[in-house]
């Protein structure tokens, strides 16, 4: 069902395009030599080049470009082998030259695909326009005083990928969806980490609405979005102002806005106000980016298997549900995790015991994929003792709880606090005949057709053996004496 | 005395131990303080760190060490940042500017020994043809007309340079050329001044003025001189995307070489426009002696170089406009508050930038403007293209071209203010050098009527600077011209 | 292609030039001289040819080795600003 958003006049459908900036991964700037590293102290990480001092010039830094070829062919674009930097040229307090080095008329990267999932099972394919290489403004800092702003250019100059999409989204679910299999394509690439906390990833919104049918309405840009919640609740926002604004008899301008978390609502931005005249032209500083056709070709032989093509793997492979081979793929460490796992044992297993207790403990105690409480090994060890029938599946919960707290292996585990399972038949034999002994009536009962009382019969028998009798053997020897 | 010496006669001195650095900087520090009042060559003159300079330069030369400008007193173009000294532009949006870096070409001279005398006045962010755009007050030709003396410019926009190499207030000096800076100076003040090719100098650390169109380039009282000053200021520098990776000749070598089987064009467009008798005789003198010498003259076309100057002033302006956007008083430089940020812009810039300046942004801004950039910078890219192929075509005759420096000789202060675009036609022969990146020279080849020095300039091919010193060298042995301005040290 | 008054301020606006009335009609004189001047360019005929963006032809953008090589100095590249709050620039407020 297409998602629409109903006002007085009707439904009425929603247009998004986003234009994702991620600072590329790189040690130094995209053209000087300054450092990148996160929440240095103010102007300490800033060259005479970054503050755009009389006489300096850019040097282009090649890890940058390499990672954005890098990227382009995770999201199947077009290299462009010839692309160019040109100038944008604006003022403003953080943007020391006057202008930006972008590239603005012949980017590195054409025109690519991500496809996105849904919660429905659907998958949508979303047309990326472009992507190209820019540096980034610094910092302004608005309330640190009561006259004046402050500027720190630690971030001025850092590399970013800007990375736009064609107009294809039509919900808040799908532009979230997108900017998430974006951070996953990035951060599978190591081209940037899509950290929204930090800035490293964020998303300009672009929206419109129209009647179905229609051609695109005026839109409106929601600048620097930082996390996935509030893009989608920028988009909804901005479409419900937007309707409002169309069914009060008004017009939509197109303006840039800014979104507003607290108030759950987009302002217009008052600085970017004056109407906005680039001036592009080719930076006269910085010469054609010409690529090695081979180079991109060695490029692309290595990149790393990526989430679209490891999901399909897992599904064909593993034999596991799309939606499971989803969330496993998700993060390339998960998926690490969870092939060092399934290796060798039952994979469905072990995608149900990553994607439940190991993802439960994660959350509870507050760990990452990355610094696991259990490692992929340890869980491995785990799943063996079930394979080989020394612990049944019910204890070996109770043995994940306990390596959490001991970090003890599992086998170790079990040893020291007698968890085997009881496989002796004569054992079983004995449990069984007492609880059919303490039980006459249920036993009545369950002969004359009340089979429910089975499971009943298999508790009591497990519970007896303090939980650790062989489930399929109980099972074998309760039916054999109810008969 | 010292000041007469040309560079290399000075280098031989101090190599010999016939005097000192220190007797030589003191030389000419006096002759600064005698004369800089009425040239006003120099901006900044920074007479004790020359003196250090001296000293370690006599320091080495006594170890035996020599490089190739030990203990050389030269000036520095106020463009060129230099570490610790006031750097202005001619501009007075830079007048507390300090730099603590050193530019390249700078530094290339220093590593070679020499000493700085100060920062030589300029057009303010070198855009003028006279000096006169200058926030630190005109500069005054050394030279003046016989029989007259009203004041005179020195050219632009490295008259300062000019001035004080002319006057031997130093014995070579840093200039930049973007549409004729170091030629039209060196053509007004009778010296020569050779812009190389685009990318042999590093314009790292040198203010932009026209990034495509900006040449770091030597002023100089001979062409083995600027041979000389621009072996050390050339060579490849890994912080100017620009800069080539080409090895550096020996340029003083090839000013001895000769032109005997050299093939010089004569590009016939150069010689409409109306022409001063005494230039195209001028000319005509060049050629004969060149002839003389065992060169073949062949008349060439340039059919596109007439449109040089209109797409000189859409591309240097548009990059103009764009690279003086950083001067907004927020990081360096003056600041003239405002109520809001837009309007400390705009005040700091309306007060900072002197009206050429200004006018320069405003066509710049203009012709990159929504709706105007195809018709203005894009047309005007293309006829560039053109005239890079007129010359690229050329060179495949010729191995170099013969024209006059500049239109006229040198003009009086106030003449020809009135109108930007009669001043602009000062850069009329020296631009398609500029659009096209090849390597030109001015050199002094006579005088006028009124006894005012004229030059001929030499063009060649990209990165082939060796035949062009060695053609303007063979014009200056013939010429024999006798640079003495009426004001200069010991007159 | 002639410039009016409104231009002439729009451009100065752009170019963050503060101008008087006075200077408004000086500058639309001078900017329409030298304009009119350049338009002797549309006498070219420029079908086919490539645009030459920059002044160095023939060579490629050479690409530096990403490693941490400048900045670290705080002091010295506020040592100029006109205005600064202990390690920051500082700039009348702007209203975003
Ligand atoms: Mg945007
Ligand atoms: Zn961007």
């Amino acid at each position: 069902m297409a998602y629409t958003i109903e006002g007085s006049s009707g439904a009425w459908e929603v247009v998004i395009g986003l234009e994702v900036h991620a600072q590329i991964i790189s040690r130094s700037k995209l053209f000087s030599g300054a450092a990148t590293a996160y929440g240095a102290p103010p102007n300490s990480q800033v060259s005479f080049v970054d503050a755009a001092f009389p006489g300096m010039l850019p040097v282009a830094n090649g890890e940058c470009i390499r990672q954005a070829v890098r990227t382009g062919l995770g999201l199947n674009a077009q290299i462009n082998l010839v692309s160019r930097f040109d100038r944008k040229n604006y003022f403003y307090a953080d943007l020391p030259a006057g202008y930006q080095i972008s590239q603005y008329e012949h980017p590195i990267v054409g025109s690519g695909v991500i496809e996105i999932e849904l919660a429905d099972g659907s998958t949508r394919r979303i047309g990326v326009t472009r992507l190209h290489v820019e540096q980034d403004a610094g910092k302004s800092l608005h309330d640190q005083d009561p006259a004046r702003t402050f500027v720190d250019l630690n971030r001025a100059g850092v590399a970013l990928m800007e990375i736009v999409s064609e107009p294809d989204l039509r919900s808040p679910e799908e532009a979230g969806a997108y900017v998430r299999k974006l951070r996953s394509i990035l951060r599978y690439l190591g081209t940037c980490d899509g950290n929204m906390e930090e800035g490293s990833l964020r998303a300009d919104v672009n929206v419109s609405v129209r009647k179905h049918g229609e051609p695109f309405r005026t839109r409106c840009e929601v600048k620097n979005v930082n996390s996935i919640r509030f893009v989608m609740q920028a988009v909804e926002a901005e479409a419900l102002r937007q309707i409002k604004v169309w069914e009060d008899g008004g017009t939509v301008q197109q303006e840039t806005r800014l979104f507003d978390p607290s108030r759950g609502e987009t302002r217009s931005m008052r600085s970017k106000e004056d109407a906005h005249d680039y001036r592009y032209f080719p930076d006269p500083d910085l010469l054609p980016l010409v690529l090695d056709e081979d180079w991109v070709a060695g490029l692309r032989a290595e990149l790393p298997e990526l989430p679209d093509a490891k999901r399909a793997r897992f599904i064909a492979e593993y034999g596991l549900s799309p939606y499971d081979a989803a969330v496993l793929v998700a993060e390339q460490a998960t998926a690490l995790f969870y092939e060092a796992v399934a290796r060798g044992r039952d994979a469905k297993q072990a995608a149900n015991w990553v994607t439940g207790d190991f993802f439960a403990a994660l959350n509870r105690l507050g760990r990452s994929i990355e610094d696991p409480p259990v490692s992929a090994a340890a869980l491995g060890g785990l799943l063996d003792l079930i394979a080989d029938n020394t612990i049944n599946g019910k204890i070996a919960k109770e043995v994940f709880e306990a390596m959490l707290e001991t970090g003890e292996p599992a086998a170790a585990i079990v040893d020291a606090r007698g968890l085997r399972q009881v496989t002796d038949t004569g054992a079983i034999d004995a449990a069984v005949d007492a609880v059919l002994a303490a039980n006459p009536d249920k036993v009545a009962e369950f002969r004359a057709g009340k089979d429910k009382l089975f499971g009943f019969f298999v508790g009591q028998v497990m519970k007896a053996m303090a939980g650790k009798g062989n489930p399929a053997l109980v099972n074998d020897v309760l039916r054999g004496k109810l008969q | 005395m010292l000041t007469d010496l040309t560079l290399a006669e000075a280098r031989a001195g101090l190599r010999a131990g016939r005097f000192s650095s220190r007797e030589l900087t003191l030389a000419f520090l006096g002759a600064i303080e005698a004369l800089n009042p009425r040239l006003n060559a120099f901006i900044t003159v920074t007479a004790e760190r020359a003196l250090a300079q001296a000293d370690a330069a006599d320091a080495a030369l006594a170890r035996g060490e020599h490089a190739a400008l030990t203990g050389i007193p030269l000036a520095i173009k106020d463009l060129y940042c230099t570490a610790g000294v006031r750097t202005t532009a001619g501009s007075r949006i830079l007048a507390p500017f300090v730099p603590s870096y050193e530019s390249t070409v700078s530094a290339n001279l220093l590593r070679d020994g020499a000493v700085f005398l100060g920062k030589a006045n300029m057009d303010e962010f070198a855009m003028g043809s006279s000096n006169m755009t200058s926030a630190y007050g005109a500069v005054t030709n050394p030279w003046t007309r016989r029989g007259d003396n009203r004041a005179l410019v020195p050219g632009g926009s490295s008259g300062g340079s000019a001035a004080a190499v002319a006057a031997r207030l130093a014995l070579g000096a840093t200039a930049t050329d973007t549409g004729g800076s170091i030629r039209q100076p060196a053509s007004f003040c009778g010296i020569a001044g050779i812009k190389p090719t685009y990318g042999r100098c590093s314009r790292w650390g040198v203010v932009a003025f026209a990034s495509s169109l900006d040449h770091p380039g030597p002023l100089a009282r001979t062409v083995e001189d600027c041979a000389i000053l621009l072996g050390s200021m050339a060579g490849f520098d890994p912080k100017d995307s620009t800069s080539a990776d080409i090895a550096v000749p020996d340029f003083a070598a090839a000013c001895a070489r000769g032109v005997k089987g050299l093939r010089i064009g004569v590009p016939r467009e150069y010689r409409s426009d109306g022409m001063a008798p005494e230039i195209e005789a001028l000319w005509r003198q060049g050629l004969d002696w060149l002839r003389a010498e065992g060169a073949e003259i062949v008349d060439v076309s340039l059919p596109h170089t007439r449109y040089g100057l209109a797409t000189y002033y859409i591309v240097a302006p548009a990059e103009a406009s764009s690279n003086l956007a950083r001067y907004d008083g927020v990081r360096f430089g003056a600041r003239t508050e405002g109520h809001d940020l837009i309007e400390l812009y705009e005040n700091t810039r309306a007060e900072g930038f002197g009206s050429e300046v200004k006018r320069r942004v405003m066509i710049g801004t203009y012709v990159l403007s929504a709706g105007y950039y195809d018709a203005y910078y894009l047309r005007a890219q293309k006829v560039r293209a053109l005239i890079l192929k007129d010359f690229t075509d050329v060179f495949q005759q010729v191995d170099a071209l013969l024209t006059p420096t500049a239109p006229t000789a040198a003009f009086a202060q106030g003449e020809r203010m009135d109108d930007p675009i009669t001043m602009y036609l000062n850069d009329v022969f020296t631009v398609p050098a500029n659009l096209s990146g090849v390597p030109g020279l001015s050199v002094p080849a006579g005088l006028d009527a009124q006894g005012l020095p004229l030059g001929l300039q030499v063009l060649g091919r990209h990165f082939d600077e060796e035949t062009v010193f060695a053609v303007g060298a063979a014009i200056e042995r013939a010429a024999g011209f006798p640079a003495l301005p009426s004001i200069r040290a010991g007159a | 292609m002639s410039l009016d008054p409104a231009t002439v301020r729009r451009i100065a606006r752009l170019a963050r030039i503060r101008v008087d009335e006075a200077q408004v009609t000086q500058m639309q004189a001078e900017l329409n001289a030298i304009l009119g001047w350049i338009e002797q360019l549309n006498e070219v005929n420029v079908d086919g040819v490539a645009p030459m963006a920059g002044g160095s032809q023939g060579m490629a953008q050479r690409l530096r080795v990403d490693a941490v090589t400048d900045g670290g100095m705080a002091d010295q590249v506020l040592a100029n600003a006109p205005d600064r709050a202990g390690a920051f620039y500082a700039v009348p407020k702007v209203v975003e």
